[in-house]
């Protein structure tokens, strides 16, 4: 009875994966390689074939600089060229390469309308056989989001979009729903301890807000290293030693 | 100026009869390559000018204003002096063109009543006699010539003057007949019966560009520009450029470049003929790939950046410079380049978000080598618990003389939220011939 109950429960699952994105399934996921991270994550790590967004806290509300160096981490770990789309050129590229994303794969769109940024990662989506198409908006109605991850799950491309807004009032807009698969702010934290003074290697509390059948959970992580990868990072010591500044302190 | 007068004037003149065929001539190979170069629809202007059509081409130059100042810059470059105007019709344009005292000018749409309203009527296009007895009638200005009632003029000097000014002002259309050159491969269909629907455009621009790289196989070219020219029945054409990055001749990847487009065409009354003319042409040789077998098919992603650039988008990848200047050490070059080996350092910390401009910030520091202890950005104030520098960046001499004793002291300071910044004291912090010793912020890490 048992057998026969667990044999029907399976087959209608397959039938439902089957309905629902059974490319996306098929895909295969970019584990972060980071045990505790993967294990939260559906499928263990950022699905491919999806759409995942990325946002700032506190002041990277508006510059985005965390969650495009996060996102240029993930990017770096895909194969292939990567499509960059944005509006505002002012990413530093030396710092990207640092996290391992050479500047050959990456090619920029840079369009005049958010609209276009949108159009254009949707063109780059479901052209595939690329690594990664990122886009840098404000704005991610529900409409787009859901043509962008259709246009993914159709080839299987990893679709990373980077929220990033002109105010940072106006970031409460990233609790609208959206098609996004999971949904992820990355807000700065005071870097890791040296053993001299100096800024170590920063570190990021990673929130993970919303996956679509799994939980949400936070982390704290180490900033990308040269290869784009993050780690678990335990405590700063901000507090502890505040005299220390600097090689030149008194 | 009667030529004694000019030798007269001036001691060992050299005199040289008009050549007006031989000007002609060079006039139409101007023409050809302009053909080639900027807009599907160009023409002569006798006796003098060249007239083109840029709608739906200007974007492959990047807008009407770089499209401008190249082609006078082009002539320039060899030693030829251009005048350049865009505006509405090609009347107001050719009038324009030859006032104008600068190298180029562009008379934003609809404006063209007010731009031509002071100009000399001699810049009418009509014939010598015509103008000279407009001038003993008292008339300067085509200001004035168009305010004055047509019928008594009509009577007096023909339909001719009504006519020039009517299509100076856009009342008239004046359809531009292209040139053509002997080999230019252009293939091309006449419908019975005008079509105006999307999809039937559509499945007879696929039909052509199959037809057209029937064409370009059988000579063994690809094809870099490719302009589709519609005609429509109230005989008015519309034309449509594409461009592509390397020579091709894939019909999927050009029939792509042209559906994403067909938006743009207004079907009006119904469309007659549709051609389709490879106006640019590179040799493109068969080639032996190697099989999917012995090694991982890496995706050629060339007709993805040109479905970019024909859409408007600036489409670019970023390769190094050598320089120690922030913002000169990232240039953009083709995305379609060929791949550079060199990287930037990564001895140093890089901020991901370089700001356009650096940025005056309120410090307190203490001079001359130690970081600040408390920086003030856009009204808020930053406690600096940890930082990283001094950097030092020398200026570049050979870019700018201005340089040549400048200093930046580049430091990495975290607040006690963790915001990273990326700021820097103009000069050395001893000498003020460094620089101003205020301090700027540059850049944000992540």
């Amino acid at each position: 009875m048992t057998a026969a109950r667990e044999h029907v429960m399976a087959d209608l699952r397959d039938r439902i994966a089957s309905v629902t994105g059974g490319a996306a399934r098929k895909a295969g996921c970019l584990p972060f390689r980071v045990a505790e991270i993967d294990a939260v994550l559906p499928g263990g790590g950022l699905a491919y074939g999806a759409l995942h967004e990325f946002a700032g806290g506190g002041a990277g509300t508006v510059d985005g600089a965390a969650a495009a160096l996060c996102v240029a981490g993930v990017a770096a770990r895909t194969k292939g060229k990567v499509v960059w789309c944005m509006t505002r050129p002012d990413l530093f590229f030396p710092a990207i390469a640092q996290a391992g994303l050479n500047a050959n794969r990456v090619i920029f769109v840079e369009s005049d309308k958010e609209d276009e940024v949108l159009a254009n990662m949707e063109e780059a989506l479901a052209y595939g056989g690329l690594g990664a198409v990122v886009g840098e908006v404000v704005r991610l109605p529900m409409m787009a989001s859901r043509r962008l991850r259709l246009a993914a799950e159709r080839t299987g491309t990893l679709a990373l979009i980077v929220r990033r807004w002109r105010r940072q009032t106006e970031a409460n807009d990233f609790g609208q729903p959206t098609a996004s698969t999971t949904r992820w702010r990355v807000s700065v934290m005071p870097s890791e301890e040296l053993p001299v003074p100096g800024v170590g290697r920063g570190r990021w509390l990673l929130e993970l807000m919303r996956s679509r059948a799994g939980e949400c959970a936070e982390f704290e992580i180490g900033a990308c290293d040269d290869k784009g990868r993050v780690h678990l990072s335990t405590g700063s010591s901000h507090g502890s030693n505040p005299a220390r500044r600097s090689g030149h302190s008194r | 100026m009667p030529a004694a007068k000019a030798q007269a004037l001036f001691q060992g003149l050299l005199m040289v009869d008009a050549d007006e065929k031989a000007d002609a001539a060079a006039l139409e190979r101007i023409t050809l390559w302009a053909l080639a170069h900027y807009s599907p629809i160009v023409a002569v202007d006798v006796p003098n000018g060249i007239v083109m059509d840029t709608e739906g081409a200007d974007h492959l130059q990047g807008g009407e204003e770089p499209m401008l100042a190249g082609i006078a810059n082009r002539f320039r470059g060899k030693g030829l002096l251009a005048r350049v105007a865009i505006a509405d019709t090609w009347g107001a344009a050719h009038a324009c063109a030859r006032a104008i005292k600068r190298d180029t000018v562009i008379i934003p749409r609809g404006d063209t009543a007010r731009a031509v309203e002071r100009l000399p009527i001699s810049l009418l296009r009509l014939a010598a006699k015509t103008v000279d007895d407009l001038r003993t009638l008292g008339f300067r200005t085509i200001g004035e010539l168009a305010n004055t009632p047509r019928a008594p003029i009509a009577l007096r000097f023909g339909q001719d003057v009504g006519r020039r000014l009517d299509q100076m002002l856009g009342r008239v259309a004046e359809p531009i007949d292209p040139v053509r050159s002997p080999d230019l491969i252009e293939v091309s269909r006449s419908f019975q019966e005008p079509i105006g629907a999307a999809e039937t455009i559509d499945k007879y621009v696929g039909r052509l560009v199959v037809q057209l790289c029937e064409e370009l196989q059988r000579r063994g070219l690809g094809v870099r520009r490719a302009d589709l020219i519609v005609d429509k029945v109230d005989n008015t054409r519309q034309a449509i450029r594409a461009g592509t990055a390397k020579p091709a001749r894939d019909v999927a990847w050009l029939t792509k470049l042209f559906r994403d487009r067909t938006e743009k065409i207004e079907p009006g009354f119904g469309i007659e003929k549709l051609t389709l003319a490879a106006i640019m042409s590179e040799p493109l040789e068969e080639m032996q790939k190697a099989s999917s077998l012995v090694k991982d098919e890496v995706k050629d992603i060339t007709p993805l950046i040109d479905i970019f650039g024909n859409r408007g988008a600036r489409v670019y990848r970023l390769s190094p410079v050598a320089s120690d200047v922030p913002e000169r050490s990232v240039q953009r070059i083709s995305a379609a380049a060929v791949d550079v080996e060199a990287t930037w350092s990564r001895s140093w910390p890089r901020p991901v978000r370089l700001l356009p401009y650096p940025e005056l910030v309120d410090v307190i520091a203490l001079m001359p080598d130690h970081p600040p202890v408390s920086v003030t950005w856009k009204g808020k104030r930053h406690k600096v618990i940890r930082a990283d520098g001094p950097e030092r960046v020398f200026g570049e001499w050979w870019v700018r003389n201005s340089e040549l004793e400048a200093v930046r002291d580049y430091f990495v300071i975290e607040d006690d939220t963790g915001e990273r910044l990326w700021i820097y004291r103009a000069g050395d912090g001893v000498d003020t011939a460094t620089g101003s010793h205020k301090w700027f912020v540059h850049g944000i890490f992540a």
